[in-house]
This record gives structure tokens, C-alpha cells and sequence, in this order.
């Protein structure tokens, strides 16, 4: 999390708990050259030499040229059918329009665009603005400001960020700070409901999009992991009332696991095991939030998301599997019954949530087609699950790691590297992902066109270190520092083509800076992304090879979305604004001496007040 | 109704009058927890609060509060940013602001029903700890440093976690004299302050040795902070601390703060 909130303010990931962290990034100084080293025993991703492109044999949904929800489709591909814009003529893309939030925190959201009308929900106090995309300039038709009460920014693990809307049926809907969901007319910017779903004195804050499923909308809750309760809720998209709550922990009623729910892997079966595999009474406070994303199968009618790490950051407090945190669910969406779990970190140890995105792929595994979900975790893997079953057909790694030698594909089991285990007091060096995971929660697209997964990712690692006093509420103790770098390389982020079905990296594009922003596909052959200092890239979807880029005001950590506009054109969206866990040292003003900013990510990233300011802008471009 | 709007505007006509002079006077800006007893409230019914009163009196400050929870960034949007001056309590080595000199130093607390007359004086390692239901605090993403103790020895299974901030600070010493749990470990302010609700019912045993290695302590020096590079109010204040030390440590005995002796600071707080 802790992707703050678990990405909200700082430190914040929503994850990221034990309390401070100190990072230390030195871009390329402290090395990574350390830390693997030291173990000997470092998993890299494997690179595959002979790449052709594999056209998908899949069907997508069909593309009417809007963007009504951040992943595009339900499958999450964040692929658009559009291709005016292609490899040959991107170099020409220009700025068409600006749009300023008037904002200085991290900028999450894709901006959607509905029948000629674009939405963009801001961080905190989190307003939801139109622009009319049939004039020029694209002007404001009207604001809604859901006013949350600015008690929840102190609740926001990591910046107070918004990762965007969902249009269904005529409204927008997207959660605030302060754990309302809202449903907002899409013409007139009028408030048709709104619903408190979560109490912020419990520690719970919201900054997911929701996903709308068959008329119910689907929200989650943030906070750090430890006395907060994971839940994933259903609302009636007509009158807000909640249909149904999923808890993460808990008894099997609480969690909706009945008759139908069955498990792959026998350590997933049995009765209670959301009580059994805590301590007594310590799955009521054990995390597990639900602020990642959705997915959506209508034809097995099953929705997919994963839920946060457990607390409290000190596993040895938690003995057990801590189910069902750090995995995923498999869920009807009109009853919310469980349908299959599976555990990416069982008895999590290094702050790796499982939110992360699911994209629904039917791709040819071992000479047969199938339904498939792509999953890059934070622990470091690419897992492909056969999304009916919850069977894992294959994890492999897409950045260093030194936490685990592997995923067992028999057990499903992930295999801990005993002598990285965090004990407290003792220093734990070279621990790889380090705490915000090979992947956050920025979302990867999928291309049919050439059968890759284009992943935006970081390249850290970090060490355990020594005890720090703090107090809460008067009440002192200590925590471990956790100081971040980068990994073995030199630099902080890599933007990589993956070839999901063959699980290699095809190309990969380092930056200095972890990648924070979101991917988009297009059929032009072209796929964006946007850097921490700023840039707005278009990259070759089958070479990787930078064809534009453009400099925009502020660190990217949106999510690029393309669309038609009314007047026939194609053009890409994104926000600008830097802030989230990784960018809050420019966002939050942090002082990068202070070494437990933002959880020990502000080490890490302590050159990045140099490359950018903070800022929230809409970017909109096309073709002159 | 009407005589007594009237009074009100009269008063705060004569108040902006005497506005100005006041204005000349120094202000000294604490930040504190709207509800956090036994620390401080809106009421200043808290010992910080009583704190604070005798310390700007002595500086010839008007005591002014923003009142805001301690939580995450706190520091840098409170302390930093120059909205207020002054954290009464905190830890005295607390890195991310200037520290004064301590001024009083407590310890974590075995509270226990005095008629179950547990055997404690092993700490941690004490047998009639075992298949207890043990209370700790939880704070924010940690149980307090003994529920580390407690993980330690294989003790997890007995852990109750209990948020002790605002409306629920009384509820782990309550849970005890409720026997909800057999016994609860507790920051020696918190527990010396609720056990008073409970009269004669619950015993207080300071957790010893007062670290347990490697690097966790259970004792811990407080002290002022200030914004760091203030080094004049910094100095103001410790000679204000060492003045009026017996008045400060009455306050606390009136608060029931268990005390251990200030020697040695420097050492026995320190935690690498």
C-alpha cells in the first residue's frame, strides 16, 4: 500500500505501514549493486530473444470509440481500436487543449469521455469536472464538488489521490476521501445520490474508481492495512443502497463464502479459514483493503480483484496465512458469493498487496486456449491464473527478486527465501521488491495486435533497518527504517513489453524514476505512458522505440486514455499532477532529508524535486 | 434574548479595543489532540495542557492551541509549515524536530486485577503470561512495542488489539477491570490515568528489564519539541523546564503518570 492510500499522502501506500521508512535513493549511487549481490540468489526476468507478434485470437469488446471507464473495458485492457495516431505519424502529435484542477496532489484518474463530454475526478476534495468536447477548447459545462471532510487527509496512507470514475446508465460514479460514494447525473452535474460507505475514525479512506457490473456499482476501501477491515461493496447504481459486502477476513459469512466457493488449491479450502489463519480476534483489524481494481467476465459472470496486505507490518504478530489478504477473488457480482481465492502472499511479509490489475485474456497455454487472467504482482511475478478455476499456470518474474525463489505451479504456493524474512531489530539488507512491489497499483494495457502486456513498473529494493522512536497520540515506540533504492541497474522504473503467454520481457525502457503512471494500447501500434519528471511518452508497441514525447508541467502519475472526438478525430488524454507514494516529495512539499517521508520512499526519490513541480493539468492532443 | 445579544456585542467591542494592546503580547502556538486525555483536550483538561499553561505564563506568551491529531505528516504540515510552535510530549529522541531535554520519563505497564496477583517480575518471560488474553495498543499499522515482545515468545495468540486514541483511550484499561482480557500492557500515562477510574481494583507493574533486545524499549524520555533551526525557543524552554521541574512533576503525580528517574537519558532512550 501501503500504495498510499495505500496511495494517498505518503508513505503511504496504503501499505506501507511500519512506520517509517527511510529511503535512501540515491539514484545510482547506493546501490542495488549491494543488496543482490550479498544473496546470491536474485530471480531476473527472463528476456525472450526471437519475438514475433502474436496476433490475439481473443474477442474484445467492441470499441464505440469512448473511454466510460478507466480500463476501457471490463477486461481492463486499456486498449482502444482507434489507430489514426500510428507509429509513422505520432511525431506530429500536438497539444490541443489544456484544462488546470487548480490542485497541487498526486493525479490518478483516467479522464473519461461519454457522448461527447469529458469527466476528471481531482485528489482531494476529489470535484468532478465536465468539459464539453464539442466546443473549442473544451470548456467547463459545470463542477461538482462532493465536499469530504478534510479530517480524511490525515487518514490517506499515501497522498490523497483519486483514481478516477465509472460511467453507467447515465451518471458518473466514484468514491471520495471520506468513503462516500457518489452517483452524479452525467448531463446536468447534479448529485443523484450519495452513500457513506466507510467511517474515516476507523481509519478507513477511499481513492479506488469503481467498477459499474450489471447495474451495481463495486467500491473498496483504502487505509492502512492494520485496524482497518478490507471490504469490497455493492451499491445499487439507482438509489445507492448497498446490495451486498464482501469482507476480506473474517468468518465465512462475513467473507460470502458458501456452496459455491471452491478454491483451486486445498490450502485456500476450509471452513473459516478468514478467523482460523489469524490470531484470535486479529483478522477485525488485519487490513487486506480493497483499493486496486476490478474486472469483469459477463460470460462466466464473475468479477476479479485482489485485496491489500495484512497488518500489522510485523508478520511475527500475525502468525498464519492471513487469509484472505494478499490475493484474489473470484466473485459473482449479483450476490457477491466467492466463487475461488488464491493467495499471491500468503502470510504477506513485505508490504505486497495484491491489488493489482487483472486483464481477462483467452491466450493459447500448452497448445489449448485459455480463459486466462494476466496479473503482475508486486512480489515480483507476472502470474497468468485460469480465471474459472483459480488455477496458476504460470508466475514469472518481471523485475529482480531476492524476497522469493519462485512460484510453486503445484501447490500454487510462493517460495519465501528464509533469510530475507524481516525480524525486527535486525537488519535486513537487499530485500527486492522492496515495499511498494515490483508493480503499484499503476494499471498495464494489453495490445491484440501484438500479444503484449505493456507494464509500467518500479525497480527498488530496500533494506530493514534500524529503529526509529515515534509516537502516536502520545503513545511512543519504534519502527524500522526502511531505506529504498534502486535495484541492480541504476534506475527506478522500467516501462517493459511482456510476452504474457512465453512470460519474458520482449524490450524494457528504464527510467530514472519509477514509473507511476498508467499504460494505454492503441491499434495504431502506439502505447503512452507518462514519467514521474514529467514526460508524456508514445512508445512503438512492438519495439518499444520512443517515437514522442512531450514535456508536460508536472510528474505523470494518470492514467492516458484515447477517444473520438465529435469531430472525427482521435485524441489522448492525460493528467498531469505528481504526488501518490513516489511523487509525494513533490507534491507534499516533503524535505528530502527528512528520511521517513513518505515512508522511506522519499530517499529514494530525492532527485525528483529537481525534474518537476507540482500541479494538476489536463493535456489533451491529436494530430494538426 | 435580546439583553444578552446586546451584552455580547458589547463585549466583543470593549474585546477588539483591548485588541491591539494584546496583540503586542508574544503567542506561543501549541499543537495538540482535541481529545486525547490524559494528554490534552479542548478543555485543556489534560496534563500537557496544565503543561503548557505554566510554561507561557513563564515565557509571557499568550497560550494559543491548534488543535489537530498527531498522525502521519503531521510534522511537516503542522511543525514545518509554521502553524503552531510547540509539541509538549514526545519522544525525546524523535528525529524529525528539535528536541528540548527531557523532562520526565515513563514506561509501559503491566495493568492486572490486583486480586489475580500475577507473578510479573520476569517481564516478558513471566510463565503466568501464557494462555493470558493480553491487551495491547494498537497504533495505526503496529501493535505498541510489547505486542513485539509478546510475538517474540510465541505469545500472538493471546493478543487483543485496542485503539486507544479519542473516545476509546479508557477501553484497554476498562477491558481489564471488565476481565474481558486477563491483563493489558500499556503506556504508563494511559494506564496511571484510567486505573484511577477503577479505585483499588487494578495493579500497575512497570515492564522489566526496560529494553528488550535487540532494540526494543518500553521506557522512554519525554521532552518539548520545537521546529527544528528554533534553537531559541529550544533554549527558552529548558530553562523554563528546569525552573519549574517540581511544579511539572506535580502535575503528573496528579495525573497518576508512573515516573522512573531522569538519569542517564541519553542511553537508556536510545534505541540502535
Amino acid at each position: 500500500m501501503r500504495s498510499p492510500a495505500k496511495s494517498a499522502s505518503l508513505g503511504w501506500r496504503n501499505g506501507w505501514s511500519r512506520i517509517f521508512v527511510l529511503a535512501v535513493l540515491q539514484v545510482g549511487l547506493i546501490g542495488l549493486q549491494d543488496a543482490p549481490a550479498e544473496s546470491g540468489l536474485v530471480l531476473q526476468p527472463t528476456v525472450e530473444q526471437n519475438y514475433q507478434p502474436r496476433q490475439y485470437q481473443g474477442q474484445l469488446e467492441p470499441d464505440d470509440g469512448q473511454w466510460v471507464r478507466p480500463a476501457k473495458d471490463y477486461a481492463s485492457t486499456r486498449y482502444s481500436s482507434l489507430d489514426q495516431i500510428n507509429a509513422g505519424n505520432v511525431k506530429n502529435l500536438k497539444l490541443t487543449f489544456t484544462f488546470s484542477t487548480g490542485m497541487t496532489r498526486g493525479h490518478e484518474a483516467a479522464p473519461l469521455v461519454v457522448n461527447n463530454t469529458m469527466y476528471i475526478v481531482t485528489p482531494f476534495p476529489n470535484n468532478l469536472y465536465a468539459l464539453d468536447l464539442t466546443k473549442p477548447g473544451a470548456p467547463m459545462k459545470w463542477v461538482y464538488e462532493p465536499l469530504p471532510t478534510p479530517a480524511s487527509q490525515g487518514v490517506a496512507c499515501c497522498d490523497v489521490v483519486n483514481r478516477g470514475a465509472s460511467y453507467d446508465d447515465g451518471k458518473i460514479y466514484y468514491n471520495t476521501l471520506d468513503n462516500q460514494t457518489v452517483a452524479v447525473d452525467a448531463v446536468t452535474g447534479k448529485e443523484v445520490w450519495k452513500t457513506r460507505v466507510g467511517d474515516i475514525n476507523k481509519g478507513e479512506s477511499m481513492t479506488m474508481a469503481p467498477l459499474v457490473v450489471k447495474g451495481k456499482v463495486l467500491v473498496g476501501n483504502s487505509g492502512g492495512e492494520f485496524g482497518v477491515r478490507g471490504w469490497l461493496t455493492a451499491l445499487d447504481g439507482k438509489t445507492g443502497k448497498i446490495a451486498w459486502r464482501a469482507y476480506t477476513a473474517g468468518p465465512d459469512k462475513d467473507v460470502l463464502i458458501g456452496h459455491r466457493f471452491k478454491p483451486f488449491y486445498p490450502q485456500d479450502r476450509g471452513q473459516d479459514l478468514g478467523v482460523k489463519s489469524w490470531p484470535p480476534d486479529s483478522w477485525k483489524i488485519g487490513g487486506g483493503g480493497v483499493w486496486g481494481w476490478i474486472s469483469y467476465d459477463p460470460q462466466l459472470n464473475l468479477i476479479y480483484y485482489g485485496t491489500a496486505n495484512p497488518g500489522p507490518w510485523d508478520a511475527e504478530a500475525r502468525p498464519g496465512d492471513n487469509k484472505f489478504t494478499a490475493g484474489i477473488f473470484a466473485r459473482d457480482p449479483d450476490t457477491g458469493e466467492a466463487v475461488w481465492f488464491y493467495q499471491f502472499s500468503p502470510h504477506d511479509l513485505y508490504d505486497y498487496d495484491g491489488v493489482n490489475e487483472n486483464i481477462l485474456l483467452d491466450l493459447p497455454i500448452n497448445g489449448q486456449t485459455r480463459k486466462v487472467l494476466v496479473h503482475p504482482d508486486r512480489n515480483g511475478y507476472v502470474y497468468v491464473i485460469d480465471r474459472a478455476t483459480g488455477e496458476v499456470l504460470s508466475a514469472n518474474a518481471f523485475a529482480p527478486i531476492t524476497t522469493s525463489r519462485g512460484v510453486d505451479l503445484k501447490t500454487g504456493l510462493l517460495q519465501y527465501v528464509e533469510e530475507k524474512r524481516p525480524i525486527t531489530g535486525k537488519v535486513v539488507r537487499g530485500l527486492c521488491p522492496s515495499a511498494p512491489g515490483a508493480k503499484d497499483w499503476q494499471p498495464s494495457a494489453f495490445s491484440p495486435r501484438t500479444g503484449l502486456l505493456y507494464i509500467p513498473h518500479n525497480h527498488l529494493c530496500m533494506d530493514e533497518e534500524d529503529l526509529q522512536p515515534n509516537y502516536i497520540a502520545g503513545t511512543p515506540y519504534v519502527g524500522a527504517n526502511v531505506r529504498m533504492y534502486n535495484a541492480p541497474g541504476g534506475y527506478g522504473g522500467e516501462f517493459t513489453g511482456w510476452d504474457p503467454v512465453e512470460g519474458k520481457v520482449v524490450w524494457t525502457n528504464p527510467d530514472r524514476f519509477p514509473v507511476w503512471s498508467g499504460a494505454l494500447a492503441t491499434a495504431g501500434d502506439v502505447v503512452f505512458y507518462g514519467t514521474l519528471d514529467g514526460w508524456f511518452k508514445a512508445v512503438d508497441a512492438k519495439s518499444g522505440t520512443l517515437l514522442w514525447q512531450f514535456k508536460t508541467g508536472s510528474g505523470i502519475i494518470g492514467q492516458p486514455t484515447t477517444y473520438k472526438g465529435p469531430d472525427g478525430k482521435q485524441y489522448v488524454a492525460i493528467l498531469s499532477g505528481v504526488g501518490g507514494w513516489a511523487g509525494a516529495i513533490v507534491a507534499g512539499g516533503l524535505d528530502a532529508r527528512d528520511e521517513s517521508a513518505a515512508l522511506g520512499f522519499a530517499a529514494a526519490m530525492k532527485d525528483l524535486p529537481h525534474y518537476t513541480n507540482k500541479g494538476g493539468m489536463l493535456y489533451v492532443f491529436a494530430l494538426p | 434574548m435580546c439583553s444578552r445579544s446586546l451584552r455580547l456585542i458589547v463585549t466583543v467591542a470593549l474585546l477588539s479595543l483591548l485588541f491591539p494592546v494584546l496583540g503586542k503580547a508574544r503567542d506561543l502556538r501549541v499543537c495538540a489532540d482535541p481529545n486525547n486525555l490524559p494528554f490534552s483536550n479542548m478543555k485543556q483538561q489534560g496534563f500537557e495542557n496544565r503543561i503548557a499553561a505554566l510554561i507561557a505564563k513563564d515565557l509571557g506568551a499568550n497560550l494559543t492551541y491548534v488543535w489537530q491529531r498527531m498522525g502521519r505528516g503531521f510534522v511537516r504540515e503542522y511543525i514545518d509549515k509554521s502553524k503552531c510552535d510547540l509539541l509538549i510530549g514526545i519522544p525525546s529522541n524523535f528525529r524529525p524536530v528539535l528536541t528540548t531535554t527531557p523532562y520526565y520519563r515513563s514506561t509501559y505497564v503491566f495493568v492486572s486485577r490486583r486480586v489475580r496477583r500475577l507473578e510479573l517480575a520476569a517481564g516478558f518471560d513471566s510463565p503466568d503470561l501464557r494462555r493470558l488474553k493480553i491487551g495491547v495498543q494498537v497504533l495505526e499499522e503496529e501493535y505498541a512495542p510489547p505486542g513485539e515482545a509478546l510475538a517474540r515468545r510465541g505469545l500472538q495468540a493471546g493478543i487483543v488489539g485496542f485503539d486507544t486514541t479519542g473516545d476509546g483511550a479508557e477501553s484497554i484499561v476498562r477491558a481489564v477491570a471488565r476481565r474481558e482480557v486477563d491483563i493489558a500492557v500499556v503506556w504508563g500515562p494511559l494506564a496511571g490515568y484510567f486505573a484511577r477510574r477503577f479505585p483499588g481494583s487494578l495493579t500497575l507493574t512497570p515492564v522489566e528489564p526496560e529494553v528488550d533486545p535487540p532494540g526494543l524499549p518500553f521506557t522512554f524520555a519525554i521532552s518539548m519539541g520545537v521546529r527544528k533551526g528554533n534553537l531559541a525557543l529550544r533554549d527558552e524552554l529548558e530553562k523554563i523546564l528546569a525552573k519549574r521541574q517540581p511544579e511539572i512533576l506535580n502535575i503528573l503525580d496528579e495525573y497518576k503518570v508512573p515516573q522512573i528517574p531522569l538519569i542517564s537519558i541519553a542511553r537508556a532512550s536510545s534505541v540502535n
